[in-house]
C-alpha cells in the first residue's frame, strides 16, 4: 500500500491530511501526518492578544482532536529529507518512508536576521511574543510607538495595518492616545502593497493621526539608543518598537536542494508540485511563491494538492489532471472600532476593497471561533 | 544592452498582488551579494513606477526593463 506523509500540523497540513483521508479509500494509502507540536495553533488570533482582547489559551487545540481517525499522527520535528530514497528523518531518530509527500512545515520567525531586533523590538507573531507585548502595552504611559514590517517575506501581510488600527483604538480607550505618537512604516512607497487597499487604508491612518513613513525596510535596531534604521537610510527614534520579524522556512529546508537559502520550497505556481520532484507537493507559507503567506492561501491550495495527489496515485499523468491553483487568497482587514473589510483575489483578479463595516468585523469574529470546526476539518 | 547582462537570480511575480513584485525584488536584493544582478517579472503596470522609484531610493542600480509577453522584466544590480 502507498505511503503518504504530510509534514506539518498547521492549517495546510491538517487540512490536506483530512481531505486525503476523506478522498482515498483505506486500502489505497496509509496517511501519516508529522507535526512538530502536539497542539494546532490558530495564529490569526495572536493579533488581539496584545490588546487583552483574546486569551492566548483559547488559540490552540490538541492536534489529535482535529484529525480524522485514519490519519496516523507522529509528533516530531523533521531534520532531513532525502528525495532520492524518499526518506524523512526526524530529530528523535525516527525515519519515515514515503511514496507521496506533502510539505506544509510553514514559516518561522527569524528576528536574529536583523541586528538588534531581539533586544530592541517587540512583535505579535508567536504566542510568547504576543503575550509579552500585552505586558509592554499595559505598562505604556505615552511616547512614540513605531509599528511596521521588519523583514521580508512575512506572514499575514495586512497584520501590521490591522495592528496599527487596533493600537489607535486601544490607546484612545486608555485615554493616552493624545500622549502617543504612532508611526506606521512600510517597505514600499505606499501604506500597503495592493494599491486598492492602500487607497482605503491611508485616509483611515491619516484620520487617526498616524504618521506614515514609507520606503522603510528595517536594517538594524540600536536598542541602547532606541533607534530603528532602514536600508534606505531613514532613522526613527522610538519608545516602543513593534515590528513584524523576518520569516524563514523550516530549518531542515534552509539550503536544501529543493529550497532556497531561506528555506522556501521551489514550487510550481499552478500544480503546487515541488520543482524537480514529481511526487512531492508544497503549500502555504512553505513555498517560494511570491503570494500571501497566510492560512487562507493554504486553505485554497489544499484541495488542489489532494485532487492531484489522488489522481496520480490512481495512475493519471500530470497532463490528465485539470485541477490547478489559481492564486486564490481571501483575508479580513480589521480597521478598528468594530469595523473590518475583506479582500478576495487571485492571480488574474486584483482585490476590490469594500468600505469597512460592522458586519464584516462580526463575520471575522465568528470565523475566529468557528475555525476549529470548519477549516482544518475540511468542512469549509 | 539587456542581452549582455547576466542575471544572478530571477523571480516570476506575475499575478502576485500581495505581497507583490516590488516586495519580492526587495527581498531578493537583501539576500543578494554586492554585484549580483536581480530580475523580477511583473504583470502589474504600477511596477513601472514603483520599482525604479525604490531602486533609486535604496541607491541601487536600475539596469532597465523589457517587455516579455504581456509582462515586464525589471533588472537591478546590487551595488551596496
Amino acid at each position: 500500500m502507498k505511503q503518504i506523509v504530510v509534514l506539518g500540523g498547521g492549517t495546510g497540513g491538517t487540512l490536506v491530511a483530512n481531505l486525503l483521508a476523506k478522498k482515498l479509500k483505506s486500502k489505497e494509502a496509509h496517511i501519516t501526518l508529522v507535526s512538530a507540536s502536539n497542539r494546532h495553533l490558530y495564529q490569526p488570533g495572536w493579533l488581539y492578544v496584545p490588546f487583552g482582547r483574546q486569551d492566548p489559551r483559547t488559540l490552540s487545540r490538541p492536534m489529535a482532536s482535529l484529525l480524522r481517525k485514519r490519519v496516523k499522527l507522529v509528533i516530531g520535528k523533521a531534520s532531513q529529507l532525502d528525495t532520492e530514497s524518499q526518506q524523512i528523518s526526524l530529530e528523535d531518530g525516527q525515519s519515515l518512508h514515503y511514496d507521496y509527500l506533502v510539505i506544509a512545515t510553514g514559516s518561522q520567525v527569524a528576528p536574529e536576521d536583523v541586528p538588534g531586533f531581539s533586544e530592541g523590538a517587540q512583535h505579535f507573531y508567536t504566542e510568547e511574543a504576543s503575550f509579552k507585548l500585552h505586558a509592554a502595552l499595559e505598562e505604556f504611559r505615552g511616547g512614540k510607538i513605531v509599528v511596521g514590517v521588519g523583514g521580508l517575506p512575512y506572514k499575514c501581510p495586512v497584520a501590521p495595518l490591522e495592528f496599527t488600527f487596533l493600537l489607535d483604538e486601544y490607546l484612545t480607550h486608555r485615554r493616552i492616545r493624545d500622549k502617543t505618537e504612532i508611526i506606521y512604516t512600510f517597505p514600499l512607497n505606499r501604506v500597503f502593497s495592493i494599491e486598492s487597499v492602500a487607497e482605503v487604508a491611508q485616509p483611515l491612518l491619516e484620520q487617526r493621526g498616524v504618521t506614515i513613513e514609507t520606503f522603510f525596510n528595517l536594517e538594524e535596531v540600536v536598542p541602547e539608543e532606541k533607534l530603528a534604521r532602514s536600508l534606505e537610510g531613514t532613522e526613527l527614534n522610538y519608545d516602543l518598537l513593534i515590528m513584524v520579524p523576518p520569516h524563514r522556512g523550516a530549518k531542515f529546508l534552509q539550503g536544501h536542494p529543493i529550497a532556497d537559502e531561506q528555506g522556501w520550497v521551489k514550487t510550481d505556481r499552478s500544480t503546487l508540485e515541488v520543482k524537480g520532484c514529481s511526487n512531492v507537493w508544497a503549500l502555504g507559507d512553505t513555498t517560494d511563491l511570491p503570494i500571501s503567506k497566510a492560512g487562507s492561501t493554504a486553505h485554497f491550495e489544499a484541495p488542489v494538492i489532494v485532487e492531484r495527489l489522488a489522481a496520480r496515485l490512481r495512475g493519471a499523468n500530470n497532463d490528465q489532471i485539470p485541477e490547478e491553483y489559481e492564486g486564490h487568497v481571501m483575508c479580513f482587514l480589521e480597521t478598528g472600532y468594530g469595523k473590518a473589510s475583506m479582500l478576495n483575489f487571485d492571480y488574474s483578479h486584483a482585490p476590490e476593497v469594500a468600505e469597512p463595516s460592522h458586519l464584516v468585523h462580526y463575520e471575522k469574529m465568528v470565523f475566529n471561533k468557528a475555525y476549529w470546526y470548519l477549516v482544518p476539518t475540511g468542512v469549509l | 544592452m539587456m542581452q549582455n547582462i547576466t542575471i544572478t537570480k530571477e523571480s516570476d511575480a506575475r499575478g502576485s498582488f500581495c505581497p507583490g513584485p516590488l516586495m519580492e525584488l526587495i527581498r531578493q536584493v537583501r539576500l543578494a551579494q554586492v554585484g549580483d544582478v536581480i530580475a523580477v517579472i511583473s504583470s502589474d503596470d504600477g511596477s513601472k513606477k514603483d520599482i525604479p522609484a525604490w531602486i533609486a531610493k535604496a541607491k541601487q542600480e536600475f539596469l532597465g526593463m523589457e517587455e516579455i509577453g504581456g509582462a515586464t522584466r525589471f533588472i537591478c544590480r546590487k551595488i551596496k
